[in-house]
């Protein structure tokens, strides 16, 4: 089942673009999605993601731009001739045939005629052996889940394709299917693409992750250089929660960048803003709010020196049993999240307290302030029904 | 009060056998009087037992040659209703075309329209264009008719079936004739046998239209009609007991069926 690991299969996208009329789904984009590893694509729905998996799939004809899979030009090639099969949202599993003949259904395409033994291999892979001849509408939506995907393994192809697959499950299940996903991922050495609305699942279990918005790729890297080191306020957003505060230039010495917000002095490493600094210039500072540690006012002489400072009042704080979010209201922004570890709490941290709220400039990252600072907050629908 | 209290609980048991009574009674007295034997033309009134009709269905001058040219026709209505009816249906719902919304509501207008009118228009498009009047003209125009039935039990159908079902089976390397044969026509089965059903049977019992348009060639509905301004042979009953118990065994069966593939699979 392992596939060879020459480098003849990868994924490549070259300036492909989408448009239905005077709607653009797709901008002209490249990417090239290496063999064998667990790709994303991730973004709200509507942003196009599904659009490119389809042209990939072959089932959505690209307007511009080539897909090569390998050395292998297959751009007009109709989906029925391409090495790639897709997992379906909702599976789309044929209901008038019985969980074999839809596990077989590919192989007998092909002309293939003994498929049973592939067939229970393949069944005992994703744990149905029992199930076999169960029409698709008796099993569970996990179940289910998973004749789609031995559906589509058993061909070989050279590229898996998930569309939202664990979009339709319950959190539980989905948590559990991510894992088994990712297993049957690493046992078949096959590259997967998959596309979610769900940062934490693209997260979870790809090696990297492709941020789209609005028919663009965001940005492109790996789950922790995403989180650690945003390019845009929307990947900022999106992938977890972000304190963004306006800032301006002040003076800039080596490798660090100094900016002024209400009356505070931040420092940020030249390496990761993202954005042309000048002086006088306006820049958005970034910071996680897990990186955020809250001190009294009261005992801000022991803050340790070379750490960004900002005083603020709590607005609001919500225990969580690991952890305790604070809503801060600073001079420098109106509302600055903190998430505090439960492991000393301070009983003066409560709303109306004075605080010095501090991180290490490391931990700080820059972003071009002409950008909507809003861009990608509360995007996140939990349970779409269809992506577009 | 306890028997109110009774009536109350079975009411609707009550209502649904009542109803049942209702339809089933012409079919019964139907049924009865195949086994008469009437003094005279007509068997309009109980003699005596006899099963001489039941013995000889076809002993009725031309009654079984109109019956037979019934069923033929109903044969091939129903095939060209059916085959036209769900190639419509699919295009109706699966593109979009300039014609699409006209089309979808002139499909329905020959089951709004009144049979008369339609009759009447289709004969006078007949003679216009010097048709000569018998089976084909028949056929034409019971295709005609059957078609918008068709139409609405395979576009329900159709309509909801997932697109994706088909875009699957291309994914997993079935060409268009694979993908339509192996997934779309097994899906869409059961609205195209409802559909063919329906149509076999308004063609079969088609009077108005083809009345209108037969020329002198005679159905088995017309041959009732005529005969029974003459006088009414048992055998007319004999045949429609049998169509009758025929029908419900076809329903039984299918019944039968289902239930045991359900029970199997479960």
């Amino acid at each position: 089942m392992k596939t060879t690991n020459d480098n003849g299969g990868d994924v490549r996208l070259t300036q492909i673009g989408k448009t239905y009329g005077s709607f653009t789904a797709v901008h002209p984009l490249d990417l090239t999605v290496p063999q064998g590893s667990f790709f994303a694509l991730l973004g709200a729905s509507g942003c196009g993601k599904t659009t490119t998996l389809r042209m990939i799939a072959g089932l959505e004809e690209p307007t511009q731009g080539t897909v090569h899979l390998g050395d292998q030009d297959v751009t007009h090639l109709p989906p029925y001739k391409r090495p790639v099969n897709t997992v379906f949202q909702s599976y789309a599993l044929f209901p008038h045939l019985d969980i074999f003949e839809n596990v077989a259904f590919g192989l007998r395409r092909r002309g293939i005629k003994s498929v049973k033994k592939q067939v229970e291999e393949m069944l005992d892979l994703v744990q149905l052996g029992e199930q076999a001849r169960k029409k698709p509408h008796q099993l569970s939506g996990g179940q289910q889940q998973r004749v789609a995907v031995a559906r589509a393994l058993i061909n070989h192809p050279k590229v898996l394709l998930l569309d939202e697959p664990l979009g339709a499950l319950d959190l539980k299940l989905r948590r559990q299917m991510q894992l088994e996903l990712k297993r049957i991922q690493t046992e078949v050495g096959i590259t997967f693409i998959h596309v979610t609305h769900d940062q934490e699942e693209a997260m979870t279990m790809a090696d990297t992750v492709a941020v789209m918005n609005a028919g663009r790729v965001e940005q492109l890297g790996s789950p922790t250089d995403l989180y650690e080191n945003p390019k845009t306020t929307f990947v900022a957003n999106f992938l977890g929660t972000s304190n963004l505060i306006e800032a301006e230039v002040d003076t800039r010495s080596g490798d660090e960048i100094v900016l002024k917000a209400g009356g505070c002095k931040l420092s940020l490493p030249q390496a990761r803003c993202s954005a042309p600094a000048t002086n006088g210039g306006k820049v958005l500072v970034g910071v996680r709010p897990e990186k955020i540690s809250l001190t009294h006012a009261d005992d801000a002489g022991e803050i340790p020196e070379g750490r960004n400072r900002v005083t603020g009042r709590i607005a609001d704080s919500s225990f969580i049993g690991v952890s305790t979010q604070y809503v801060i209201d600073s001079p420098a922004c109106p509302e600055l999240e903190v998430y505090a570890q439960n492991i000393d709490r301070d009983a003066r941290l409560v709303p109306g307290a004075e605080v010095v709220l501090h991180w290490n400039p490391a931990h700080t990252f820059g972003l071009d302030a002409a950008q909507d600072i809003d861009a990608g907050v509360e995007t996140v629908e939990p349970d779409e029904g269809v992506a577009a | 009060m306890a028997f109110v209290n009774w009536l109350k609980r079975h009411l609707v048991v009550i209502a649904g056998l009542l109803t049942l009574g209702y339809l089933l009674l012409p079919n019964i007295v139907v049924t009865v009087f195949s086994f008469n034997k009437p003094k005279g033309r007509f068997n309009y009134q109980w003699q005596e037992f006899s099963t001489d009709a039941w013995k000889d269905p076809c002993g009725v001058a031309d009654m079984c040659g109109s019956l037979s040219l019934s069923l033929q026709i109903a044969l091939w209505a129903t095939l060209g209703a059916t085959a036209l009816g769900t190639m419509i249906s699919f295009a109706l719902v699966r593109y979009r075309f300039r014609a699409r919304g006209t089309i979808n509501s002139l499909i329905f207008l020959p089951m709004a329209m009144p049979e008369v009118v339609m009759a009447a228009s289709l004969l006078t498009l007949f003679l216009n264009m010097g048709a000569q009047l018998g089976f084909w003209t028949i056929l034409i125009a019971h295709i005609m008719f059957c078609l918008s039935f068709v139409v609405v039990a395979v576009k329900a159908r159709v309509m909801s079936m997932d697109p994706r079902l088909e875009q699957a089976a291309q994914d997993l390397y079935a060409g268009p004739f694979q993908t339509f044969f192996r997934v779309t026509l097994p899906i869409a089965a059961p609205g195209i046998a409802a559909g063919a059903l329906l149509a076999f049977a308004l063609s079969f019992d088609d009077f108005i239209i083809t009345n209108f348009n037969a020329g002198s060639t005679v159905t088995f509905p017309m041959f009732v009609w005529g005969a029974a301004q003459r006088g009414t042979p048992v055998q007319i009953n004999v045949i429609g007991t049998a169509m009758f118990i025929i029908a419900v065994l076809f329903v039984v069966a299918g019944m039968v069926i289902s239930n045991r593939r359900t029970r199997q699979k479960a």
